[in-house]
């Protein structure tokens, strides 16, 4: 029995330590975000954040994960409300927005670890360029070839992310003045 | 356990609290999945109206929708019809799963068959629904039917404010008990308020959240987690693969693993899935592969010495025309063998009594599917339920069925539910491929650049019948499709957006079992046939120093093509001069190409922007433009994600993608040795829509395809004055090229 650390909550699993953390995601708790694509740390479709770092859940034995946060998709809008200082944990994070805003997706099934990569991306570089967007995401593919639209989600995002500390700030101002 | 789930943001209790249509059916089908007994098998009566509407007392409709939600948004596009026609707000329709029992058979999701004949057929049942519903309204209120007008399912009159009723008071949750007879009249395209709009995609809140059920989500009580296990990699099709021996001991140290085999069918199965991914790698088995492929040096010589059958396909005037012409080319090329390869592999999950099967997975194709389990459990069709849940995107005949029979058989040897997900390698090594193909063309114009004569020669092998599973279990011998149209190239493609008044197909059937398996690979060969045919096309206008957008304006009177050659040219901006004119020394060069091309209708064309680096043979592709007229566009916002990817694919498959395989086996296993497009080489997309309100629907998810192949390559040609011969371009095939 290993203890886990997911979405900030401390719990017991059943499988053995050589098991990749992505089966005891996907397998014994169930969780639907991060998904099984290659199992050989190719294409980011099981992508989770340990502490704070995108890692590739299908390669990741659950015994180097003692005493780590992990975050699965299903608690990003939690992660995200905790690192930018949120009142309340919104119910989808701007990245998730700007994806359906638009219309980026076609079967996805990529959307999982494309999520994971972008919120990492914004939360370290919330004004990143074209090239810097295209570089961070490099490692994870997608085969309905939604790439242009993703990026193009990922600057809107960044944009929103912008005016919303933008917006913190000034209120942050007027409360000093 | 439970703690997690409560406390983890967006699980159950707000999956729950989202509500909506389309989570609720996905409820409703879990619930069903026990193989419930009292629904008849299916498919339901075509003829009858309730086998495609149903109204509820809300107002609110379900439509049954015989097509699979592939990613392409089919299954809002349609919904989109329907709610024309009822004049229903969309928030008021919905859909429920794709199954056996419960939808109708309207063939598969395959050539671009949604839209072009699914939107027709559910726009029809939909306008004969309103009709027969107004029929009802002006008996209950005793007024003329066309006297009344309907909004969001309240019928009224316009004259007076008391006679009014609604679609839910007049039917709701009973049936119609009415023959579909199609002749009730549809909305005029001026009428039309949701049809031709980007109407958002009623599945992307849930996928972007991550609630969304894909077929790799599906677990089933008492359920087991099994695996395929197959030498990595398949060799020709008609040797399969032998057992020579199983060491069954070898996997004894995973508690509860187990192996199933029929003949040489051999599978294992365990409790949890790390257990059954690991016995699956640890069992020995020694196969017989015998060495009998060409590998990949060798087989383009096979497919052309070896023994075909031909057929001509188009004979239209007299090619002697060629020998006289002022202007002529001759032109041969290769295409390789290009995998489906489907971001997630293919996974299904069976449940196998001794009288019943219900077997879920991405099936294109359901009811077809049903059959081959049929067929392979020995039962009636009837016995079998099929239902399709979402994978990801497939892009035709992958492994879907070879999964579904996989489970099918692991289930009925156990007794229990069995999950069989493909690995990485099961997904690339034993894919059925879109076949290599090699061209030959011989095309000619005059001297005032019209084309007089259009001559080609295609070889490549036909669709595989019989799956993987079904071949190792049974014993039951390789075998091709029947021949049939697809199987021939492909006379649209090839010259037939021209005016050319003699053309000569000929198409070199080669027999495939002594090669890989083959399928339908989105817009199957297309690339291959007009990587030559428009290269040759282009070469023609460069021999008359004509610039290649005006040399195929001159030859196309069509309105569609030349709708779509304007549409990408003039997107492009592009600026009238020949290719090639001007080849500078520098070690990176560009180019830019054109190109026009289809699959079985609708039209397509392309430009390309290109970049090539002639020392290390790199070639960058900066610009796509894709035009496609697939008449009527329900969902534009749908129509330009699928030219986004067509143009995205289309990069993938001209730059990286080639199945590689030795004597005995396939070696592309992975994303590695199989790599496909990439963020940092995704070109920039201009996708155009050339709308078409008052057309028939003609499918829109691989016509553009085609067209940007050609552009690429005359691009290529545009930036080094030379033209390759085969794809992908690799940067050692793209030396070879600039140093011959």
């Amino acid at each position: 029995m290993a203890s886990l650390t997911i979405n900030g909550v401390s719990i017991e699993v059943q499988a053995g330590d050589d098991t990749p953390l992505l089966y005891v995601l996907s397998d014994e708790l169930q969780l639907q975000g991060p998904r099984f694509g290659c199992g050989l740390a190719q294409c980011g479709s099981c992508s989770v954040l340990v502490d704070g770092v995108e890692t590739r859940a299908c390669v990741t034995p659950i015994a180097s994960l003692k005493n780590k946060a992990i975050t699965t998709l299903e608690g990003i809008s939690a992660y995200y409300a905790a690192q930018t200082g949120l009142a309340s944990i919104p119910q989808t994070t701007p990245v998730q927005d700007a994806l359906v805003e638009e219309q980026a997706l076609q079967c996805g099934y990529c959307y999982n670890g494309m999520i994971i990569k972008a919120t990492e991306l914004l939360l370290n570089n919330p004004d990143p360029t074209d090239a810097e967007i295209r570089s961070a995401m490099n490692g994870h593919l997608c085969r309905c070839g939604t790439y242009p639209k993703i990026i193009s989600a990922i600057k809107k995002a960044s944009r929103t992310i912008q005016l919303a500390r933008q917006s913190a700030a000034d209120s942050s101002m007027e409360g000093i003045v | 356990m439970k703690n997690l789930l409560t406390s983890v943001p967006m699980q159950r209790r707000s999956l729950l609290k989202a509500g909506g249509a389309l989570i609720i059916n996905f409820n409703l089908q879990t619930a069903s999945f026990g193989q419930n007994q009292s629904l008849a098998a299916g498919p339901p009566d075509p003829g009858q109206i309730d086998s495609w509407i149903a109204i509820h007392q809300d107002n609110s409709a379900t439509v049954f929708i015989g097509f699979a939600e592939l990613g392409q948004g089919c299954s809002t596009a349609l919904l989109q019809v329907a709610a024309e026609e009822l004049d229903l707000s969309m928030s008021q329709v919905s859909t429920i799963g794709l199954d056996t029992h419960i939808s109708p058979n309207q063939g598969g999701t395959y050539s671009s068959s949604a839209m072009r004949v699914g939107g027709p057929q559910i726009q029809r049942a939909a306008a004969e629904a309103r009709q027969a519903l107004l029929e009802m309204a002006a008996t209950q209120l005793q007024v003329e039917a066309d006297s009344l007008q309907v909004e969001n399912g309240i019928i009224s009159s316009p004259w007076n404010n008391a006679l009014t009723t609604s679609y839910g008071e007049l039917i709701g949750n009973r049936q119609f008990n009415l023959a579909f007879t199609g002749n009730a009249p549809v909305k005029s395209p001026d009428d039309y308020k949701l049809v031709g709009t980007p109407y958002p995609r009623n599945d992307f809140p849930l996928k972007a959240r991550g609630i969304y059920r894909y077929i790799q989500h599906i677990r089933l009580p008492n359920m087991l987690h099994g695996r395929i296990v197959r030498p990595r990699g398949q060799g020709a099709y008609k040797d399969g693969v032998q057992v020579v021996a199983i060491n069954e001991d070898s996997i004894a140290t995973i508690p509860g693993a187990r192996v199933l085999r029929q003949n040489n069918f051999v599978g294992v199965v365990a409790q949890t899935e790390w257990d059954a991914v690991k016995a699956a790698q640890q069992l020995e088995v020694t196969w017989e592969q015998p060495a009998s492929l060409p590998g990949n040096e060798n087989l383009f010589e096979q497919m052309e010495k070896g023994m075909t059958n031909e057929r001509v396909a188009v004979e239209e005037g007299d090619i002697s025309a060629f020998n006289t012409a002022f202007a002529r080319t001759e032109f041969k090329a290769h295409g390789p063998y290009q995998a489906h390869v489907p971001f997630a592999p293919n996974c299904a999950v069976a449940d196998v009594s001794q009288n019943s099967a219900m077997v879920m997975c991405s099936s294109q194709d359901i009811y077809n599917t049903r059959t081959s389990i049929a067929n392979l459990l020995d039962m009636d069709t009837e016995q079998v339920r099929v239902q399709f849940h979402d994978g990801a995107g497939t892009f035709g005949h992958s492994c879907w069925d070879d999964v579904a029979q996989a489970a099918a058989l692991m289930s009925s040897l156990t007794g229990q539910p069995v999950r069989v997900q493909l690995m990485r390698w099961d997904e690339h090594g034993w894919d059925t491929y879109g076949p290599a193909h090699i061209g030959k063309t011989r095309v000619a114009a005059d001297s005032n650049g019209k084309l007089v004569s259009y001559e080609y020669e295609g070889w490549q092998h036909h669709w595989s019948l019989i799956e993987t599973s079904e071949q190792t279990a049974r014993g039951t011998p390789a075998a091709e499709w029947p021949p049939f149209p697809a199987q021939q190239i492909n006379p649209r493609t090839l010259g037939g957006m021209y005016d050319i008044p003699n053309r000569y197909l000929l198409n070199h059937h080669v027999p495939g079992l002594d090669y890989l398996k083959g399928a339908w690979l989105r817009s199957p060969v297309d690339l291959s046939f007009s990587f030559v045919s428009e290269q040759a096309i282009d070469d023609l206008a460069f021999q008359l120093g004509m610039d290649p957008w005006q040399f195929r304006q001159q030859n196309i009177s069509e309105y569609h093509w030349l709708g779509v050659l304007d549409a990408a040219a003039e997107a492009a901006n592009w600026q009238l001069r020949p290719a090639a004119e001007n080849l500078p020394d520098a070690a990176i060069v560009k180019g830019r190409g054109i190109g026009v091309g289809t699959h079985l209708a609708s039209y397509g064309g392309a430009v390309a922007e290109i970049e090539v680096n002639k020392r290390s043979g790199e070639v960058k592709i900066l610009h796509l433009y894709g035009a496609i007229d697939a008449g009527l566009v329900v969902n534009t916002s749908n129509v330009e994600n699928q030219i986004i990817g067509q143009l995205v694919q289309t990069a993938s498959r001209m730059l990286l993608e080639e199945v590689t395989f030795s004597k005995t086996n396939v070696t592309s296993l992975d994303w590695a040795s199989y790599p496909i497009l990439r963020f940092e080489q995704c070109p920039e997309i201009t996708p155009v829509i050339v709308q078409r309100l008052n057309e028939a629907p003609s499918g829109a998810g691989e016509e553009v395809m085609a067209a940007a192949a050609a552009a690429i390559a005359n691009a290529f040609f545009d930036a080094t004055g030379k033209r390759m011969t085969m794809y992908p371009f690799t940067p050692e095939r793209v030396r070879e090229t600039l140093a011959g």
